[in-house]
């Protein structure tokens, strides 16, 4: 056994764990850490705000589908990273942050730049530790990322004093921790799959209902077989896009406050709803008393908390979705239920009739369509881009027009919806996926909250595109004053914003501007195809909004087209 | 809204009193009372809460709690067989006239004067919720000066060999 410092089995664990990256800001009380880490062949990304860092680990983690690692100092280090850890937390994605704090024989002193992290995270992280001698560090350590990976995956916050990480204490590489009072279900129970398979062949009207559980286990591939058996229509939330191929004909959109027409109404109408590594979010069920309400409905989640939460269930299956959905498909082989897609006639016609008579729809004229933009994006990148986005209209443009065939190529901030994500989040999964092409959809607000991460994406050499959805106004918000303030704007006028083209130049990056329809093509074209970072600024129709949608509190079928 | 009685074995660590009430807090639930104290493993804690909720919200809780990485052992005790104490020191005052009807009070509900002064005596009383609601009507119209109170503590019963409650 070595005798090491706590740094040292810092960086021993990391690599153990298979780190490769970690996104990081230094302070006093991290010094010896980020020195140990400089030793390392552990790569590190400099931020330039380490909200900036914990997003981009995020993103990392979801284009990577591994854990991502953030470092940051103690107080502001620590508390800027509590918007990123929030956002990981309500997607249940993997990430380990780590913060400093000052001396164990300081804590409680209101010390300089002190800050009881682990009680302002606790209720925003899967789990979180203040490692208080050098001798715990490595079992903390393999427990956070044990945590942070396994089950319904999560943030875990490790708070590491400075005299533990100066510390010195015996190390071992230690085997993959077992902790008796944490032990996630993956394995379904059978007697529910079988339940749920009655329910399955009783069904008329199916609707099967996707979200980020079928990303995070990837169980796309089973879930597309399971559809396609059933000839079911598939939704998704938005944490579900790409879960599902977006340009399949049983692909319905997207669900909820702007989902599709089709989806919406599907909703409404079918007799058995099948939630798979979903939590019937409010933005999904709208009125939840008027939700699915012909329907029985079989829920598979790995949390038995998502499980009737807001929707009672006809049948829970507490599992991790893959080998759920796995366990489906085999027991309808069994059983030999065969189901045709004659039997289904019926009712995907009537999911027809819906998607042509409503479709998502815009008029390009005079001035460029938001929707426009992304629909030449999607056109131009040929769908094979990986797309974060910012918060807002923005968002949900993204997730109407651009249609998700694979898993892990949209990246937005769904359940804490937290502007500023979108961008690191493009230079966390641009570090991931180097030869991939990496795109922030943006607004104007948004882009805002996090620009200072372009020096981050020049001085690395991250080749990501931000597109603004230029619209000078909190554009999101303003559409909900413009419907139910009776176009009262206040406070959503942004017009007081930087020339982005400009400002992108000043950082070394390719800045781009578009102010005409004609123009969008021949910009995002130079743009994507330019070889560095680059901000594409459409200026685009002021007032649009974001159809359909269902205001708050009515029921999904109730929806305003226009 | 149906009472629960639930015990929860937990790591004896920092913090896990505050995860466990924080949830409460964070998800609007509420907590009736709460006790913890060291077990025979000095590595475990029994949490023993009382809350109130109809049968969706008793789940949840009991869910999220399970759900908490601290969380070793839940058990719900509603609807098993349970044993249920609470504790109250009362200082009543003991003015002459009302000395042997206070003791009277005292030997009825099989409590304990552990404190007396010429003015006030303490009283220790052990039981059921209901019973120290009893003890204390009782007192109340003579005079209480000061009370502190313990919350539930619960045990299931044991299946086998029913031989009732002991005193
Ligand atoms: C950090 C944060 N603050 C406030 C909000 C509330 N909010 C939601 S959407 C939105 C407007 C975003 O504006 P912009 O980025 O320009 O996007 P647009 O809706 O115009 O596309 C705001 C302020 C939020 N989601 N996140
Ligand atoms: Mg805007």
């Amino acid at each position: 056994m070595k005798t090491l410092t706590g740094a040292q089995i810092i960086m021993s664990v990391l690599k153990q764990e298979g780190v490769d990256t970690i996104f990081g800001f230094p302070g006093g009380v991290v010094i010896d850490i980020f020195d140990e880490l400089s030793r390392t062949d552990i790569k590190h990304i400099l931020v330039r705000h380490e909200q900036g860092a914990a997003h981009a680990a995020d993103g990392y983690a979801r284009a990577k589908g591994s854990v991502g690692v953030c470092l940051g100092t103690s107080g502001p280090g620590a508390t800027n990273t509590v918007s990123g850890l929030a956002s990981a937390y309500m997607d249940s994605i993997p990430v380990v942050v780590l913060t400093g704090q000052v001396p164990t024989a300081l804590i409680g002193n209101d010390a300089f730049q002190e800050v009881d992290i682990v009680g302002i995270t606790r209720p925003c992280t899967k789990h979180n530790y203040l490692v208080k001698r050098t001798e715990d560090l490595a079992r903390v350590l393999r427990e956070a990322f044990h945590i942070a990976r396994s089950g319904r995956p999560g943030p875990v916050l490790v708070d590491l004093p400075k005299d533990v990480t100066q510390g010195k204490a015996r190390y071992e590489p230690l085997p993959e921790p077992r902790m008796p009072s944490y032990n996630p279900t993956y394995k379904p129970n059978v007697k529910q799959l079988r339940r749920a398979i009655e329910l399955i062949k009783g069904a008329e009207k199916p609707v099967i209902f996707s979200g980020g559980g079928v990303i995070l286990s990837g169980a796309s591939k089973e879930l597309t077989k399971f559809a396609k058996k059933l000839h079911a229509p598939v939704t998704a939330s938005l944490m579900g896009l790409g879960s599902f191929p977006g340009t399949d004909p049983l692909w319905l959109g997207m669900l909820g406050m702007h989902g599709t027409y089709r989806a919406n109404m599907a909703i409404g109408a079918c007799d058995l709803l099948i939630g798979i590594g979903v939590r019937f979010d409010d933005r999904v069920t709208g009125k939840v008393e008027t939700f699915a309400p012909n329907a029985k409905i079989i829920h598979i989640d790995i949390d038995p908390t998502s499980i009737s939460k807001n929707i009672p269930v006809t049948v829970p299956i507490v599992g991790d979705c893959k080998s759920a959905v796995k366990g489906l498909n085999s027991l309808l082989n069994e059983e030999k239920v065969k189901i045709t897609k004659k039997n289904r006639k019926a009712w995907l016609d009537r999911i027809e009739e819906w998607k042509s008579t409503t479709p998502l729809r815009y008029k390009q004229k005079d001035v460029i369509k938001p929707q426009y933009v992304i629909e030449k994006l999607y056109e131009l990148t040929k769908g094979q881009a990986i797309i974060t986005t910012e918060v807002g209209q923005n968002q949900m443009w993204a997730a109407q027009y651009y249609h998700f065939d694979r898993p892990n190529c949209f990246i937005t901030s769904g359940g804490l919806g937290c502007m500023g994500f979108g961008f690191p989040a493009a230079i966390g999964a641009q570090v991931a996926c180097p030869d991939k092409l990496v795109v922030d959809v943006a607004g104007d607000g948004s882009i805002q909250m996090n620009i200072q991460e372009l020096a981050t994406a020049v001085q690395y050499k991250l080749p990501v595109k931000v597109v603004i959805l230029n619209n000078r106004y909190l554009g999101m918000v303003r559409q909900w004053q413009q419907l139910f303030y009776e176009k009262r704007y206040a406070a959503t006028d942004m017009k007081y914003a930087p020339d982005f083209a400009r400002l992108a130049e000043s950082y070394g990056a390719l800045g781009l501007k578009a102010t005409k329809p004609r123009e969008v093509e021949a910009v995002l074209k130079k743009g994507l195809s330019s070889p560095g970072p680059a901000f594409m600024d459409f200026w685009v129709a002021r007032e649009e909004c974001v159809y359909p949608m269902v205001p708050a509190g009515a029921a999904i079928t109730e929806m305003l087209l226009a | 809204m149906k009472k629960h009685i639930i015990s929860l074995l937990v790591d004896n660590e920092p913090g896990v009193l505050a995860r466990v009430s924080g949830l409460f807090s964070g998800r609007g639930f509420n907590i009736e009372s709460l006790c913890v104290a060291e077990t025979l493993d000095f590595s475990v804690s029994r949490i023993t809460l009382v809350t109130r909720g109809d049968d969706a919200v008793a789940e949840q809780i009991k869910k999220q709690l399970n759900k908490l990485i601290n969380v070793v052992k839940l058990s719900d005790l509603t609807g098993v067989e349970y044993v249920e104490r609470e504790m109250a020191l009362i200082k009543v005052n003991a003015k002459t006239d009302h000395r042997a009807e206070i003791l009277r009070i005292v030997d009825i509900f099989r409590c304990n004067v552990v404190d007396v002064t010429p003015t006030h005596y303490t009283i220790e009383a052990t039981g059921t919720a209901e019973k120290l609601a009893a003890i204390l009507s009782l007192l109340k119209p003579i005079g209480i000066k000061e009370i502190a109170r313990t919350g539930a503590i619960a045990l299931a019963r044991e299946k086998k060999g029913k031989a009732g409650e002991v005193f």
